[in-house]
């Protein structure tokens, strides 16, 4: 099926009709184990394009591993995953291609310390996207600007804090044009001061109409830009809904739970 | 007024004492530490003035065995005397301008290295150790570019030394880098092939590797194929440093951050572009105290040719020891002094440029 449209798609030659054109991330029945521990157990999730979700729950509930299947950064047994109308797996010949569409942001940010600032973001659209190294710079500047740190390019990423290392690898993620951003607990190995000027970015992009999935606990940042509140626990999706309806009522006990501990603070 | 609101600035308080008091404090602060004091003073003063005297006061810099003899110091006049020969082993003496250009396109390819911070940097050090052996042995060989050929039994002394060094360098490095990359590899078949190499070179002593190289490797070549006994020799050395090599290069790959790997691969770079733009460089920088370690083991050994009937530096001070016209006590004395000094020279030279290598590299990417 995915095949047969995806064909068609080609023979249309770049036209802009597409059957699957509503969802950009289109999950069905998606199980995963680690050996014995089924981690993730059938999750159905779908995110249209523009759309911001927002995955919470417990630690261990899968929500990171979720979210890494979505670029197969962890291989999945069973269920599809489809990008952009195209089903993802780990042995396909163009993975990169398919990963180059999807922007990813980590907890321990993951810049390369013996790169500056700009050769960070300048690396995969010279070496993946073979953009010309001046235009390469160009638009990591550019981008720099955007994260409101203009004038660290020439810095390595030890010498900047990590508020501000964080930004730039939403820099980096973005300067590829990624039509996806996943964010995996972004402000997490933050400091409290830092944590608001890393939401302040985020809440830009997705101003801008960014399609982004964010594993996160920030409840302020949810209820700000979430169209849907993700709630996982024991590798399931318990809970899907707009963020108003999941923080006044949670329809499940774990639900509940969770919200009161994460909102006591 | 307002001067007197704001302190003055506090300075350090001033900790320069006279030399006296920094005798008693640093050379004398108790008696076992005094004691101490007295007996390095006493060796130093048996030892240090008769080395002066015999390398330089009482040596014999020129004339013939007979004023070695005479004098009581070293006997430099056999090294002035042997000095070509050391230097160039038994290369004709009209193509010594060969070698000489050689050793400046190494000299030219390891200031290449000191470059500053250029774009391409990478590329254009890749380039020159790539090309720097193709162009030495087209000049040291002869052959297609117009040259007489010299054949390789001709090379010798600290030139030999240079060739099997650097071409042992220059081999196990790629080498290394190879294996290490294929120890951690998925597929099975790579993987159990370079644990195999590995630990079987790395197990046998360098003298067994070059004795198969030159004895017998040649019972197994088809009948009519020969090859150069020292590009065997080359081979073998770079085979086994390789080996040992790939374990130095594993150690640094385990070093680095799962993360690292993972953002490569999320940016859609495959396996190479992340291992040769993120993982390696990183990799190789935290291991170069143990690269530098094999560089320096790679120019200690390369003395062991000389059981396969190839004479380096130490070899052919070696000979000339024996030589009949030179047979003196002080002779073979300042020929084994000149031999190691000349490898000492050497490996110091290294040490320095990776201390240097390790300091530049280290500047604004403390974690």
């Amino acid at each position: 099926m995915t095949r047969h449209s995806h064909d068609f798609q080609n023979n249309l030659n770049g036209t802009e009709i597409m059957q699957d054109a509503e969802d950009i991330i289109r999950i069905d029945e998606l199980n995963k184990w680690y050996g014995e521990f089924h981690v993730l157990q059938d999750i159905n999730l779908t995110v249209k394009p523009g759309e911001k979700i927002v995955i919470c729950g417990p630690s261990g509930s899968g929500k990171s591993t979720l979210i890494r299947c979505i670029n197969q950064l962890e291989t999945h047994q069973m269920g599809v995953i489809r990008i952009d109308g195209q089903e993802i797996h780990a042995d396909m010949k163009n993975i990169e291609a398919l990963r180059a569409k999807v922007g990813m942001v980590f907890q321990n940010f993951n810049l390369y310390p013996h790169l500056s600032v700009l050769e960070n973001l300048t690396l995969a659209q010279i070496w993946v996207h073979r953009v010309p190294r001046r235009e390469a710079e160009e638009r990591a500047r550019h981008y720099l600007a955007r994260v409101h740190i203009p004038d660290q390019a020439e810095k390595f990423p030890g010498q900047l804090s990590g508020g501000q290392q964080q930004r730039v690898a939403i820099a980096r993620a973005l300067c590829t044009k990624p039509q996806i951003m996943l964010f995996d607990e972004p402000t997490s190995a933050l400091d409290p001061e830092m944590i608001k000027e890393v939401l302040d970015v985020m809440i830009e992009l997705a101003q801008e109409g960014m399609t982004m999935v964010c594993v996160t606990h920030e409840m302020g940042f949810a209820r700000k830009v979430a169209n849907r509140v993700v709630f996982m626990d024991g590798g399931r999706i318990v809970e899907e809904a707009e963020p108003e309806e999941f923080f006044q009522n949670p329809q499940t006990d774990r639900g509940r739970l969770f919200l009161s501990q994460v909102l006591e603070h | 007024m307002t001067d007197t609101l704001t302190p003055p600035p506090l300075k350090a308080p001033s900790t320069v004492i006279g030399p006296l008091d920094w005798i008693r404090k640093n050379l004398f602060p108790d008696w076992r530490q005094g004691l101490l004091t007295i007996v390095v003073l006493w060796l130093l003063v048996r030892t240090v003035p008769p080395l002066i005297d015999w390398l330089f006061l009482d040596a014999a810099w020129a004339g013939d065995r007979d004023d070695c003899v005479a004098a009581s110091g070293a006997c430099w006049a056999f090294v002035n005397a042997r000095w070509g020969q050391f230097i160039y082993g038994f290369y004709p003496v009209e193509h010594r301008w060969r070698v000489d250009l050689s050793m400046l396109t190494l000299v030219a390819s390891i200031a290449v290295l000191f470059l500053p911070r250029v774009a391409h940097k990478g590329w254009i050090i890749t380039g020159s150790f790539v090309a720097l052996p193709v162009i030495c042995f087209a000049l040291l060989h002869g052959g297609p570019i117009g040259l007489e050929i010299v054949p390789t039994d001709r090379w010798g002394g600290f030139m030999l030394t240079l060739v099997v060094a650097v071409a042992g360098m220059l081999g196990a490095l790629p080498i290394g880098i190879l294996l290490a990359l294929g120890r951690r590899s998925q597929m099975p078949a790579i993987r159990i092939f370079c644990v195999t190499f590995i630990e079987l070179f790395r197990a046998v002593p360098l003298i067994t590797v070059l004795f198969m190289a030159s004895v017998m490797l040649p019972l197994f070549m088809p009948q009519g194929f020969s090859m150069d006994k020292l590009l065997r020799a080359l081979i073998g050395v770079a085979l086994f440093n390789g080996a040992l090599m790939a374990e130095v290069v594993r150690g640094g790959l385990q070093a680095i951050p799962k993360g690292q790997f993972e953002a490569a691969t999320a940016s859609g770079m495959g396996y190479w572009k992340m291992m040769i733009f993120v993982v390696l460089p990183q990799a190789l920088r935290t291991v170069i105290p143990g690269l530098v370690n094999t560089y320096v083991a790679i120019i200690k050994d390369t003395t062991l040719v000389l059981i396969i009937g190839l004479f380096d530096l130490l070899g052919i001070v070696q000979a000339g020891i024996a030589s009949s016209d030179w047979l003196a006590p002080s002779v073979t004395t300042s020929g084994y002094v000149f031999a190691g000094f000349g490898f000492w020279a050497l490996c110091f030279s290294l040490s320095r440029y990776s201390m240097y290598l390790e300091g530049k590299l280290n500047t604004g990417r403390q974690r």
